[in-house]
């Protein structure tokens, strides 16, 4: 194979509010069955990339446990194969990775004893479907020291993400991390393709330099020096680093076609197998437009919501527009309405909550009593 | 020396005859169960749960589906350095190339596979039966009562023990007798078909018979046995067991495990079931459906009615449509305003739209009345049926049928259409 994969899953951040306590974005839940990280080593498997190191470190727990085999994913080979990484200490280094290009120094090693002549740089917070192989084609033939991929953003505010120009040959020529104010609604996708010995110089005069950034260290210092190019997108891509834009790419799966997109179009995204039964409906439920995972038990009303694995829905609930995370226990009567329900957790018979104005995430942490 | 205290021998090389056209193209182990598993996930699982991790599958009849979903064992943990499960077809050897011709037969054939283990003890058991059992406890017994084998027992209604092996036992639960199929059974206790034998009780006695034509465990292993002396044990199991053998006994298993609080709970955190999932993505139910009493499998989007059934994973049901008591596998498609009422449609099935199965009263199915009755519409796999046919009870259909096969657009109860290959 010709490229490595790196997917830079250490990330965390306050816009996604109470759900980052318990794990890395990468580590989230999607889609009823998945968790955000499966879109992109998919992707990676999917384009036949055999070597991928996932870089992990806010709150790692939950994405290692997910990340226990990578049999899911077909990645167990003797050649190549997944390689999770969190920061260790060593002889020369007791350093958290204080930034992504840092996290990559770190793992310097890796990269250097591989024999891949090409990166792809992936972030683990990305919903989409790609054939790596397709940008690193266009890599190639543009004779690029780095390819940026990216697309058109859909939400009015571009300040979360890296603001991009091209030029008519789609060289890069203004590049702007999270800007104030935007001049162009191409952002970028967070995925790089980089030659692996043009990654192992650039990441080590950072270093020197005490630099820790790939975007801002990297890509912005770089981009009059090297050529760096943009490779646009136009499939559905969704970074779900945020509460709304995560509320909004879950609700985007009720949508017949973006289903079709990610499920019935081969490739498809793999997962680790749960080992849960079929979902089940009892006698007196309703379920309308919604998503339902397996080991569910039904026997409220739900519409619009997307109900993740392993939920217990109780009598006479009512569930309106809401998302409930993995293996939640709702008593009866419960009223969920505009919220995102924290896994592993146990609402109480009677509970009543309401997203007023935005999305309301409920956690409450009570003990289960039910069998 | 390689080394394993109980190794397990499964038999799953049955067809199951009386599955009729669900076992037309596959083995009964095979067989869907439960909306997301097949039959054969139920022994493997048990094995695992009761910690024997050296299971031989031996395969005979229509082996293709059975092997895709055993592959290398991943899904029950059976992926072992040493042990794991291995699949054991009949082979040809330098001398007496023969196929499996009974139970016990068949695992003669495969005593070097046993030998590289040294058990002490071997499991045998059948890839038919739905339960969950826990085989360490059956071995501690056996170990307790010093006994050459020991034979699972369920006690059943003495009017339907004339249907089962039963056991005659003494107060210490050694069995002194049994008959096959009593006319008037002396007890009540049903053999499971789940053996445990001491090794060296195992190999004299194949050895013995092994010429003995289409040598069978009940009807030959046992007896011999017995007339030798043997220390033969009943052990009494209470658990919920399923023989899933008749289309009405698989119906209804399947049936069962819609209850609100089922006899046989698939949700418990203990003794997991595993099976090979290859359908991840949720199910999707769109604002026209309408579902209670049933359990749904994966990747299934429901766009209409589905009452009291068990739909498998990847299904799609359209608009309009009505699903009642019926059992529906993985991969069909069922059209727009179809009724089904009462029926198995197994893997892969589409039917059209304006479709009605199970109308009409009962009569016998003219081809196998044994086999298509409890008033169940059966459709085997990769059936096509066409738009805006009448299908009635106790029919069977398979291949890829056309409306000139439906005279007057209807198919009458009892009536069969089959033998038309899918190619």
């Amino acid at each position: 194979m010709r490229a490595l994969g790196i997917i830079l899953a250490g990330g965390n951040n306050n816009k996604m509010r109470e759900l980052s306590n318990k794990r890395a974005i990468a580590a989230m839940p999607i889609a009823g069955s998945y968790r955000s990280i499966d879109f992109s080593l998919s992707n990676m498997a999917n384009s036949h990339i055999q070597k991928v190191a996932v870089l992990t470190q806010y709150n790692a727990r939950s994405l290692n446990e997910h990340l226990s085999s990578s049999k899911w994913w077909d990645f167990g080979r003797k050649q190549g194969g997944m390689y999770v990484f969190t920061p260790t200490v060593t002889a020369d280094n007791s350093w958290w990775y204080r930034g992504t290009a840092d996290a990559i120094y770190q793992n310097l090693s890796w990269l250097k004893s591989s024999h891949e002549p090409y990166v792809v740089i992936a972030s683990g917070d990305g919903i989409y479907k790609l054939d790596y192989n397709k940008v690193l084609e266009y890599h190639i033939a543009k004779r690029a020291d780095v390819t940026v991929v990216c697309t058109e953003c859909k939400e009015e505010d571009t300040s979360r993400f890296g603001v991009l120009k091209m030029n008519e040959e789609s060289r890069i020529e203004e590049f702007d991390e999270k800007p104030m104010v935007s001049q162009s609604n191409l952002i970028s996708t967070g995925i790089y393709v980089i030659r692996r010995r043009q990654l192992i110089e650039m990441v080590e005069r950072c270093a020197q330099e005490d630099r820790h950034d790939l975007v801002k260290d990297i890509l912005i210092r770089y981009k009059n020096l090297k050529r760096i190019y943009g490779y646009k997108i136009n499939t559905y891509w969704n970074n779900i680093s945020t509460v709304d834009s995560y509320y909004r790419t879950n609700m985007d799966f009720l949508k017949p076609e973006v289903r079709d997109y990610f499920f019935g179009q081969y490739p498809g995204i793999n997962s680790k197998i749960d080992d849960l039964p079929p979902a089940k409906y009892n006698p007196g439920c309703s379920v309308k437009n919604s998503l339902i995972a397996s080991g569910c038990i039904i026997n409220g009303k739900i519409e619009n919501s997307v109900i993740f694995k392993d939920v217990y829905v109780g009598n006479n609930c009512y569930i309106k527009n809401s998302i409930v995370l993995n293996n939640v226990y709702l008593g009866d009567n419960t009223h969920i309405e505009n919220c995102i329900v924290e896994s592993r957790d146990t609402i109480r018979a009677n509970s009543y909550h309401c997203g007023e104005d935005g999305i309301k995430i409920v956690v409450e942490k009570n003990e289960r009593y039910a069998i | 020396m390689i080394k394993k205290e109980m190794i397990a021998m499964l038999l799953a090389g049955g067809q199951g005859s009386r599955l009729g056209v669900l076992t037309q193209k596959v083995a009964k182990p095979a067989v869907a169960f439960g909306g997301k598993y097949r039959i054969i996930d139920f022994p493997l699982s048990n094995c695992i749960n009761s910690g024997i991790d050296t299971v031989g599958v031996l395969t005979q009849y229509q082996p293709l589906r059975l092997n895709t979903h055993i592959g290398i064992g991943i899904p029950w943990d059976l992926d072992k350095n040493v042990g794991g499960v291995t699949v054991l077809p009949p082979y040809e050897k330098s001398a007496n190339s023969e196929w499996y011709t009974g139970t016990a037969n068949a695992i003669y054939q495969n005593m070097a596979y046993m030998e590289t283990y040294n058990p002490d003890y071997v499991l045998i058991l059948s890839g038919d039966h739905i339960y969950k059992m826990d085989y360490e406890v059956m071995l501690d017994y056996h170990k307790a009562n010093k006994a050459d084998v020991t034979i699972a027992c369920m006690p059943v209604p003495i009017e339907e023990a004339s249907r089962f092996g039963v056991m005659i036992t003494d107060e210490n639960g050694r069995i002194n007798e049994f008959e096959e199929k009593p006319e008037h059974p002396r007890s009540n206790l049903a053999s499971m078909g789940i053996y445990i034998f001491s090794w060296k009780a195992l190999k004299e006695s194949l050895n013995a018979l092994k010429d003995q034509k289409n040598c069978d465990f009940g009807k030959h292993i046992l007896p011999y046995c017995r007339d030798n002396g043997k220390r033969l044990f009943a052990y009494e199991f209470n658990g919920y067991w399923k023989d899933v053998g008749t289309l009405g006994s698989y119906w209804e298993a399947n049936m069962e495990l819609i209850d609100i609080i089922p006899e046989f709970n698939l949700y418990e955190e203990f003794w997991k079931i595993y099976t090979k999932g290859d359908v991840i993505r949720p199910q999707y139910i769109s604002a026209d459906a309408s579902i209670d009493r049933s359990i749904i499998g994966e990747g299934s989007e429901i766009y209409g009615e589905v009452h009291n059934s068990v739909i498998g994973a990847d299904v799609r049901i359209e608009k309009g449509t009505v699903i009642r008591d019926s059992i529906v596998m993985r991969h069909s498609r069922i059209g727009e305003n179809t009724h089904v009422d009462k029926a198995i449609i197994a893997e892969n099935v589409a039917i059209g739209k304006d479709v009605v199965i199970g109308v009409g009263e009962e009569a016998p199915n003219v081809a196998k009345p044994q086999v298509y009755a409890f008033g169940i519409a059966t459709i085997g796999e990769n059936t096509v049926v066409p738009s805006g046919v009448k299908i009635g009870r106790n029919t069977a259909i398979s291949g890829v049928t056309t409306l000139a096969d439906y005279p007057n657009g209807e198919l009458p109860s009892g009536g069969v259409i089959a033998e038309k290959d899918g190619e």
